[in-house]
């Protein structure tokens, strides 16, 4: 079996491991263990060819100056995250039609084991995504990010707000209860007012001309099926986009020569 | 931005991207460091704020209030702001809708090589107005006072058609009330001024019969009353009583 060189992770040089002495004993059983695990994660990769874009995902260089400001997008990823892991576990006991939705909602609330913290990680999950969706938009709108060569990635981000948005309208009439009912109602509405597409947008929306059992059902698939895959998908667009290009420097930082360059020239 | 502004751009960026750190492990680390403070932040809300569950939803009920969630309140607002019948559909979906675009395109309409936000006067303007006016809209929204209460007497022209006109007023006020009219319409000093009209003096404006009709077939986004005449005509008749003898008074 041919063997795997993996390549030695950037680590401090605090933490890099000491190379051995030649006199020290060889073969302990941690050295065998070790030797397995290589072997094992070469076994695998020559079937899958991985590690290149391992390498390339994680051994990327990240320009000079990157702050704080950049870990809002991956925090927005991460509350959607949050946001798919709990909706799973309040799928687990939902029922989706008009009958029970509220019955089972309130399951959920005062019965289900964690039920409540759950539903209100969920609840409050989205109001975090929103924020930091639009914290992550401001930092690229005032740092210029969207310019070239990101123009692209920058159409990508505003689908996935526009989605996000999309999601939380459609799950705010998920609990059924009189306060999400009616403003569901207005909100449908409201797109009803719109020219041309609106009377067919808000048909589409409530299944027909009138708000009905189907409408809840119809939310549902919406709110579970149709946006949250569309929105794992442009997220993976938007990453690979990000790796692919690089993430910007601060706009105050200018590229100096290669100090060692400079002093050579003088 | 030409040929030569690419060029220089990549360049650079190439240069600082070489003085920087590997992603792996100091972006990270950082990364994951903000990952933790979310959540942590998202479980708090949740153990502290919680998420309460209304009365169950009811079509032919008219006790509720249409609110939307917070981060919609700007959208909300914008119905208010923008008064007459004729431009509703541009607040509803026209300045939205053209918002959206602006933010699609706008990297193909800025194309400038500057990206230092002093050096950009313009696109900063731009997005400082466009925060300030989303958080004072939100703000407005927040601010909105309860659509469920109504200061109001029973006026001189009602007390003087007797008993049962007058118990008839109050029971409709107390429809209104509960059907959180207010949310959207103003009513002498009660109320929110819009996105729906005035009802101070509709009684002047509509005959009964038309009110009644209105409240059945409404103009969006306002809902339907239809559902209220089936189940309880009764209420539906006091609706339509008080809001027919909202007029001018002497």
């Amino acid at each position: 079996m041919p063997k795997l060189k993996l390549p030695a992770p950037p680590i401090p040089p605090a933490l890099k491991p000491t190379p051995r002495r030649p006199h020290e004993h060889q073969h302990t059983a941690a050295d065998h263990a070790k030797e397995a695990g290589i072997g094992a994660i070469g076994w695998v990769d020559e079937r899958l060819g991985a590690s290149g874009f391992g390498r390339w995902l994680l051994f990327r260089k990240v320009p000079k100056g990157t702050n704080w400001f950049y870990t809002l997008g991956s925090a927005t990823m991460f509350a959607f995250l949050n946001q798919a892991i709990t909706g799973v576990f309040l799928a687990m006991y939902y029922d989706p039609n008009a009958i029970n939705a509220y019955e089972s909602v309130r399951y959920i609330s005062n019965e289900a084991f964690l039920g409540e913290f759950v539903r209100g990680m969920h609840k409050w999950g989205s109001s975090v995504m929103v924020i930091l969706i639009f914290l992550h938009m401001a930092r690229t709108f005032f740092f210029g990010a969207y310019k070239y060569p990101r123009e692209l990635n920058w159409v990508i981000g505003v689908a996935l707000l526009i989605l996000t948005m999309a999601m939380s309208f459609t799950g705010y009439l998920l609990p059924f209860d009189q306060r999400s009912y009616w403003a569901t109602v207005v909100g449908v509405n409201i797109n009803g007012t719109g020219p041309l597409v609106g009377p067919y947008l808000s048909d589409f929306l409530r299944g027909g001309p009138d708000f009905e059992a189907i409408t809840l059902s119809r939310f549902y698939a919406i709110h579970m099926m149709m946006i949250p895959g569309a929105i794992a998908a442009l997220i993976g667009a938007h990453l690979y986009l990000v790796t692919k290009h690089g993430t910007t420097a601060p706009p105050w930082y200018k590229a100096e020569t290669d100090p060692e360059l400079r002093t050579e020239k003088e | 931005m030409n040929h030569r502004q690419k060029e220089q751009y990549l360049r650079d960026y190439s240069v600082l991207k070489n003085q920087g750190k590997p992603f792996w492990p100091y972006a990270v680390a950082k990364d994951g460091a903000m990952a933790i403070v979310v959540v942590a932040a998202i479980m708090l809300m949740s153990l502290i704020l919680g998420a309460e569950l209304g009365p169950k939803a009811d079509g032919t009920t008219t006790t509720y209030v249409p609110r939307p969630e917070w981060y919609f309140f700007f959208l909300f607002e914008l119905l208010r702001v923008i008064k007459p019948p004729y431009l509703v559909p541009l607040a509803t979906i026209g300045i939205p809708t053209i918002c959206m675009i602006l933010l699609f395109l706008l990297p193909f309409y800025d194309r400038g090589p500057e990206r230092r936000p002093e050096r950009r006067p313009i696109a900063t303007t731009a997005g400082v107005f466009t925060i300030v006016a989303m958080g004072y809209l939100t703000y407005l929204g927040a601010a909105a006072g309860s659509p469920n209460e109504i200061d109001m007497n029973v006026p001189a022209s009602v007390k003087a058609q007797g008993v049962q006109a007058a118990r008839q007023f109050e029971a409709g006020k107390q429809v209104v009330a509960q059907s959180g009219c207010l949310a959207c319409h103003k009513i002498g000093e009660n109320g929110n001024d819009g996105p729906g009209p005035h009802l101070t003096e509709i009684g002047d404006r509509l005959p009964r019969d038309a009110i009644a009709q209105t409240l059945v077939n409404p103009t969006a986004p306002m809902p339907s009353y239809a559902g209220l005449k089936e189940s309880d005509p009764q209420r539906f008749e006091n609706l339509t009583a008080f809001l027919s003898e909202l007029k001018t008074q002497d």
